[in-house]
């Protein structure tokens, strides 16, 4: 590993502590129920005597105060500043696929810009008939689609290589999100740039880059462009957050996030790869030999149980609970996923919220009754080119243990009769 | 909104009726790009060096452009400060447990170091420097990693000469014969493994941050607003003398520009540069735990005290003003700028 994933030592956490205490509470609580009436309902309630808030108290809303511990966090220690930095989905406290704006995760390369859509414009250059110039006004013009995709970081999980390291879903899994989009596919943008004079298609590749300082520069290979690319400009059906890229930023479905170009300002058709600072430095996979694959752009089929986890413990004791997690892949559709709770000796198969959707996130769910022994949580993902989510175990057998990137291993949760969770790795 | 909107308007009746028949596309949105926007836009370098310009730089101009604006994050030899990038060392270890990948020992084409550091760097100044600087850079990071002599130059006519050690050293991705070949079929349901051992707790190595932590942060863009008033009240005691809000506010988009390397408000630390609560009106050098260069700590030997003035000097010609400094940062070009970041710092107190 390099020196970016070594860690400053943090007391443990005192929110575990706290939870357990709670857990304690809601057991005693539940064993009286039959006993003393609650005030809660015998009483008349402030809420139900007096007024609430009126409408547009607060314009443009937010989660109310109870849920202020549902927000995106970093890790201090992985980067030099906040600049050029991550932070992570709180994927632990969500529920359904849709990632709202307000909590999904960021990544700059050198901060989240301002850019008006008045100042926006969208270059198309390189071997096409006619460059062109677009406003942002422009591409509202051209034929418009929505379509949902998650958005995964390369780097998730990818603090996990080297062991358990990251005590907390959101951390170890919470480079993602998944949002519906709204956009112009970037095979009419192409088109309307025309391509002809690029002859031959398939050794063609098309460049992109953003409009900010590191402007994060990837090519995709022609192939790709004229597939599934989305030139974007809503998600979730209101305008692009400033941090995920506004006014327009670049979808790549089911391929690594950081082709997800934000502010994208061109686009060039080449005759080859750019070879870009992450295309080569970085996203970039070494093997155990010291060889490193390079294009290794899709996100293959990966889960993790998001409820029990370290930072959502079990806190109502034994019996039913609601085992339930998030499956993905850039390959297509989930199409299955199995759920251990004996660090996978015996699996059972989980039920699919709905039936999975290609490149989208899938929530899955396993309504059990607990016995209040201890777990050894996994899930794994089927998708529908049959390929199964590896263990760690597995993918180390082939890459080593030097990868930084593209770690898609079944993740372990030891949840203990307490309720308690902590990421583990087992053998 | 509705100005945006008469805008586009316009704007689009101007293109549709430029639009004629020549139009390759189906819709004829748009407008043709000009030459002179595809140039300054279009500065990407292909691997085989297409795209670069005339120009060259030796090592020891690269070496004092070097030190003059990267080395405050990457070193003076290239070697990396803390967390930032190291562009040097590491050769041969690309096969062991801690890799260091750097320019030398894992970039794989030159080419990549000429667009990144002429398009992105300096970070915070990016799009700054001179061809020739960039090629002097270049070649002082190609020194740092003992790949070319001391009396070496890198022009636009030898760059695809010199040889990247791990030129070699990537092959394409292989995970549909390596990996989706074996990870396939029908997966175990029952007796899949004989046992099972915890081999590895997240606890035990105790890296997560805490979540109280995070928290309080999490609480802090609703409170970042305050502070910067209560500092204001404190530090300005006479009404007549409050920084004008408008001012304040226009310096706090300027500070984008240092905040890269300078944190201000509450809970500010030390990063690249001293954090800067209290700077207007205090002795220069004074941050408790920051080294400073040696020309800093000169003049403030000889009794510097940060005042709007020499202020305003230093935001001007940060190297003019002070020669030697480790400071980065090529200056703030509008008299009005400068205003406008000393009116905003001048709202932190200590």
């Amino acid at each position: 590993m390099s020196e970016l994933f070594k860690g400053k030592p943090t007391s443990r956490r005192a929110f575990l502590r706290g939870s357990v205490a709670a857990a304690a509470g809601a057991v005693t609580a539940g064993a009286a129920q039959a006993g003393t009436p609650e005030p809660l309902i015998t009483e008349v309630q402030d809420w139900a005597t007096g007024l609430g808030d009126g409408v547009d108290a607060s314009p443009y809303g937010l989660p109310i105060e109870y849920e202020s511990d549902v927000v995106r966090r970093n890790v201090e220690w992985l980067t030099a500043d906040t600049i050029s930095s991550i932070n992570f989905t709180p994927i632990h406290a969500l529920d359904g696929t849709i990632t709202p704006q307000g909590c999904a995760f960021e990544r700059h390369h050198s901060g989240a810009i301002d850019l008006k859509k008045e100042d926006y414009r969208l270059m198309i250059n390189g071997l096409v008939d006619r460059p062109l110039v677009f406003t942002y006004a422009d591409l509202e013009r051209f034929p418009r689609e929505n379509h949902v995709y998650f958005c995964e970081c390369a780097a998730n999980t990818g603090m996990e290589w080297a062991g358990a390291q990251l005590n907390g879903a959101q951390f170890t899994h919470g480079m993602i999100h998944n949002m519906e989009y709204t956009g112009v596919p970037l095979r009419t943008l192409l088109e309307e740039a025309g391509l002809d004079v690029a002859g031959e298609l398939q050794d063609k590749w098309v460049y992109v880059e953003g409009a900010d300082a590191s402007s994060n520069g990837r090519s995709i290979p022609m192939g790709k462009a004229l597939g599934d690319c989305l030139v974007a400009f809503k998600a979730n059906g209101e305008a692009l957050r400033k941090e995920h890229g506004y006014p327009v930023r670049l979808v790549v479905p089911g391929w690594e996030g950081n082709m997800w170009v934000k502010w994208i300002r061109r686009i060039e058709v080449t005759d080859g790869p750019v070879e870009s600072r992450e295309e080569t430095s970085k996203y970039t996979d070494t093997l155990a030999d010291g060889t490193s694959r390079k294009w290794t752009w899709v996100m293959d089929a990966k889960s993790v149980v998001t409820s029990p986890s370290p930072q959502a413990p079990i806190t109502h004791g034994k019996g039913p609970l609601v085992i339930t997690g998030l499956a993905w892949s850039g390959h297509g559709a989930i199409t299955r996923v199995d759920v251990s709770k004996d660090g996978g000796k015996t699996w059972e198969t989980a039920r699919l919220s709905k039936e999975g959707e290609a490149k989208a996130l899938t929530r899955f769910y396993l309504d059990t009754d607990w016995d209040g022994e201890e777990m050894l949580l996994q899930s794994r993902a089927m998708d529908d080119t049959g390929y199964i989510q590896p263990t760690k175990a597995q993918l180390r057998e082939v890459r080593g243990e030097n990868s930084i990137y593209h770690n898609n291993c079944i993740q372990t949760w030891w949840v203990r009769p307490n309720g308690e969770a902590e990421n583990v790795e087992v053998s | 909104m509705s100005k945006f909107l008469k805008f586009t308007l316009v704007a689009g009746l101007t293109v549709s009726a430029t639009a004629t028949a020549v139009w390759p596309g189906e819709y004829g949105l748009g407008r043709e790009a000009l030459p002179e926007e595809i140039a300054a836009w279009d500065v990407k370098i292909m691997p085989d060096g297409r795209g670069l310009p005339e120009g060259s730089g030796d090592v020891w101009t690269g070496e004092e452009v070097f030190i003059q604006h990267c080395a405050a994050c990457h070193g003076d030899f290239a070697e990396g400060v803390g967390n930032w990038p190291k562009l040097a060392g590491g050769e041969g270890t690309l096969a062991d447990k801690d890799p260091l990948k750097t320019v030398g020992s894992y970039w794989p084409y030159l080419s990549t170091v000429w667009d990144y550091v002429n398009r992105s760097m300096p970070f915070g100044n990016a799009q700054s420097l001179s061809p020739d600087e960039v090629y002097a850079i270049t070649a002082y990071i190609l020194y740092s990693n003992f790949l070319v002599e001391d009396d070496f130059t890198l022009s636009h006519e030898n760059f695809t000469e010199v040889e990247m050690p791990n030129a070699d050293g990537f092959i394409v991705d292989d995970r549909a014969e390596t990996e989706y070949a074996i990870w396939h079929g029908e997966p175990c349901m029952e007796n899949c493994k004989d046992s099972v051992e915890i081999t590895m707790r997240a606890a035990v190595l105790d890296v997560t941050p805490d979540e109280e932590g995070a928290e309080t942060e999490a609480a802090a863009p609703a409170a970042e607003a305050e502070p910067v008033e209560a500092a204001a009240a404190e530090t300005a005691p006479e009404p007549a003398s409050a920084p004008d809000p408008e001012l304040v506010a226009a310096g706090e988009k300027v500070f984008r520009k240092c905040k890269a390397c300078h944190q201000v408000g509450e809970g500010a630390k030390n990063r690249v540069g001293p954090q800067l609560n209290g700077v207007m009106g205090r002795a220069a050098g004074a941050v408790d735990g920051f080294k400073y260069s040696s020309a800093l700590e000169g003049m403030a030997g000889d009794g510097l005290v940060w005042d709007e003035e020499n202020f305003a000097a230093f935001m001007a010609d940060p190297r003019g003003f002070m020669k030697g400094t480790r400071m980065a940062f090529a200056g703030l070009r509008s008299d009005e700028d400068i205003a406008a970041v000393t009116a905003y710092l001048s709202t932190f107190g200590e």
